[in-house]
């Protein structure tokens, strides 16, 4: 049935030619294909500072970076996928493409300020370049004072600005879908009909209003004190480091959900469309977003209770830290739930949603272990905490984003690509993910510190387990930048609705038209509605 | 959507109100009152920033969708205040003593 479907004559790729035809628009579409091509460069960008870490750490001694290169090298990966590759990912290449539609719009509301945005991104990336190519920067990306703001002599002035900039390309997104999901909705799609990816969507965007400006304003103060002498983390000049801990990960751990929720509004589609079942506990999934959204401003001291502070608020933190596992642990149950009895099928971007459900997991309940006071103080600054992260940002955020441009990959281009390359590639990320990081919990356990570039020779075959999953784990990755290039030309043309999806967005051609819809978009009465009817109607049955 | 225009008089005495307290943070930087140095000042920053809130920025005049979203992000404001003060506040606490020896 496939060969005899024809991409449509008119859609939101062909409207208008020319590179000016790109920069100057404001169809959110566009804009969120090129958020795509860049954060890919930036992935790219941080997986070989990543492969130059691995490849240091196959061997116990120091021999192929100094250990300020090496020092660089950490903090460049960190910096580059945390604020240049993850918190944009979800958010703005398939936020920016599919709320639209899912909320029955022709665009964001602020289509204007949604290409500011991208904009803002890449002058935040300038100032990141032009630290990277005059030398690097060396503070870890957590820029932590007063290392950051008194000793280190690389470029940590343009770094910080480049996060600084970035950081409002993230708040004007945030806030174009806050209002976007308030005021755009499709007449009679209330709240509770919503798909939960937009759901999700709304929470984060809450956090990067709410949370980013803050990192901002720590980030100005790194400066002032750095560039004028301020004394306000630098002990000697009557600061407190400590301070800059509280400021930063005030933004930063809530950070962590404007990465990982999205992933976890993309997993509510995939589990859905792939057993053709509404999500068990619709409300509650929608709720634990906000939740987390929520709670994850309440839980940063968790990320120093070795740092000094004081034990009676490190009591606090610890047990307030738990309370995120509660909305994280209903959502992984619920969708447990809605596998059960449901049509489930292996499609290409289920596979994914089934390697986030396991990894995620891991991850999540690893970061009990570092919440409790006794472990953390073992586990703090190893290995241990490396592989936790890793699991809910490389497990969780990037196999959920992977899965989301695999799933809406047809609708965004109108084409299929490799079914068999995109299994091969799923597979191959899991297997290499798990090698890669599983032997880390145990470095860590064992006591290897992180940020070190050499270690003591016992550690070694772990640590070479570890290189060896990153080169699977990054073949992983490459496969699918060239299936789905291929498929640009090449792909079957996919139909309006491939997988058979409940969305507003499946009920319009692929590539959708410039406005979306050429047709008022029909509201269905509940959310993830598969009955019978719909599959006929979706040429299922 | 309405647009509430607020009399010329009523911006000038609100202005007139902020020229006044930046005297009076001024005059309070001359007084020594120890502990109560910065929290004076901060009373009084506060009392401004509120006043260009309310009525240079018409949060007294907008909807309570508005008013919600100003009170959200003053609810976060005093989670980043309590949370870090809470560190701060208990941090030269001793331990349980009769566990330290």
């Amino acid at each position: 049935m496939l060969d005899t479907l024809k991409l449509p004559d008119h859609h939101y790729l062909n409207d208008g030619h020319g590179l000016k035809s790109w920069l100057l628009t404001k169809d959110h579409k566009r804009i969120a294909m090129m958020y795509l091509i860049s954060i890919t460069v930036m992935f790219a960008l941080g997986g070989f500072f990543a492969a130059g870490v691995r490849l240091e750490l196959m061997t116990p001694q120091g021999d192929l970076f100094l250990a300020d290169t090496y020092n660089k090298f950490f903090t460049m990966h960190g910096v580059v996928m945390v604020f240049f590759f993850l918190i944009p990912s979800t958010p703005a290449v398939l936020g920016n493409f599919l709320i639209p539609p899912m909320v029955g719009a022709k665009d964001l509301a602020f289509p204007r300020i949604n290409l500011l945005s991208l904009y803002i991104f890449w002058l935040g990336a300038a100032f990141f370049f032009y630290a990277l190519f005059s030398g690097g920067v060396d503070t870890g990306w957590t820029f932590y004072t007063p290392f950051s703001s008194f000793s280190s002599n690389t470029n940590v002035v343009p770094t910080a600005l480049g996060v600084f900039i970035s950081g409002f390309s993230s708040i004007l997104t945030g806030l174009n879908f806050i209002v976007t999901i308030h005021r755009m909705r499709a007449p009679g799609l209330s709240w509770f009909k919503l798909p939960l990816f937009v759901w999700a969507h709304y929470a984060t965007s809450l956090i990067q209003v709410l949370g980013t400006p803050v990192v901002a304003i720590t980030i100005i103060m790194v400066f002032v004190e750095r560039a004028f002498g301020f004394g306000i983390f630098d002990p000697v000049r009557g600061g407190d480091p400590v301070l800059f801990q509280h400021l930063f990960w005030f933004y930063s751990h809530p950070a962590v959900y404007i990465m990982i929720v999205p992933a976890l509004g993309v997993m509510s589609e995939l589990i859905s469309t792939f057993t053709r079942k509404t999500i068990f506990g619709y409300s509650f999934v929608a709720f634990s977003s906000l939740a987390i959204a929520v709670f994850g401003f309440i839980v940063w001291a968790h990320h120093m209770f070795v740092a000094g502070i004081s034990p009676y608020s490190a009591l606090v933190f610890s047990f307030l830290s738990f309370s995120v596992a509660i909305p994280s642990a209903v959502k992984v149950f619920n969708w447990t739930a809605t596998l059960w009895k449901g049509s489930i099928s292996f499609e290409p971007p289920m596979l994914y949603a089934y390697g986030f459900m396991g990894l995620f997991l891991v991850g999540g309940l690893t970061g009990l272990f570092l919440a409790t006071l006794g472990t953390d103080i073992h586990l703090h600054d190893t290995y241990f905490v490396v592989a936790h992260f890793h699991y809910i940002m490389v497990g969780g955020a990037i196999m959920g984003y992977i899965g989301g441009i695999h799933f809406w990959w047809p609708k965004m281009t109108g084409r299929m690509y490799s079914e068999f390359g995109a299994r091969m590639s799923a597979i191959l990320v899991f297997v290499g993910f798990n090698l890669t990081f599983f032997p880390q919990f145990i470095l860590g356990y064992m006591g290897m510190p992180r940020r070190y570039h050499a270690y003591p020779d016992e550690f070694q075959v772990l640590n070479i387990m570890s290189s060896a999953g990153a080169g699977v784990l990054g073949i992983g990755y490459i496969l699918p930048v060239i299936y789905l290039t291929y498929s640009l030309t090449r792909g079957k043309a996919a139909g309006p609705n491939p997988w058979g999806a409940s969305g507003l967005e499946w009920q319009t051609q692929s590539p959708p038209v410039t406005a979306n819809f050429t047709e008022p978009p029909v509201v269905p009465a509940e959310p993830y509605e598969y009955t019978p009817h719909v599959a006929r109607e979706a040429n299922l049955v | 959507m309405s647009v509430h225009i607020a009399p010329k008089s009523l911006y000038i005495s609100i202005f007139g109100a902020l020229m006044v307290l930046t005297a009076v943070t001024v005059a309070a930087a001359f007084v020594n009152l120890g502990n109560l140095n910065a929290p004076v000042a901060l009373a009084i920053a506060t009392l401004k920033a509120t006043l260009v809130v309310l009525f240079f920025m018409h949060v007294k005049y907008s909807s309570k969708m508005i008013k919600l979203v100003v009170a959200t992000s003053l609810f976060f404001l005093t989670i980043l205040l309590t949370e870090t003060l809470m560190d701060f506040a208990t941090r030269g606490w001793v331990a349980i003593p009769k566990l330290m020896h």
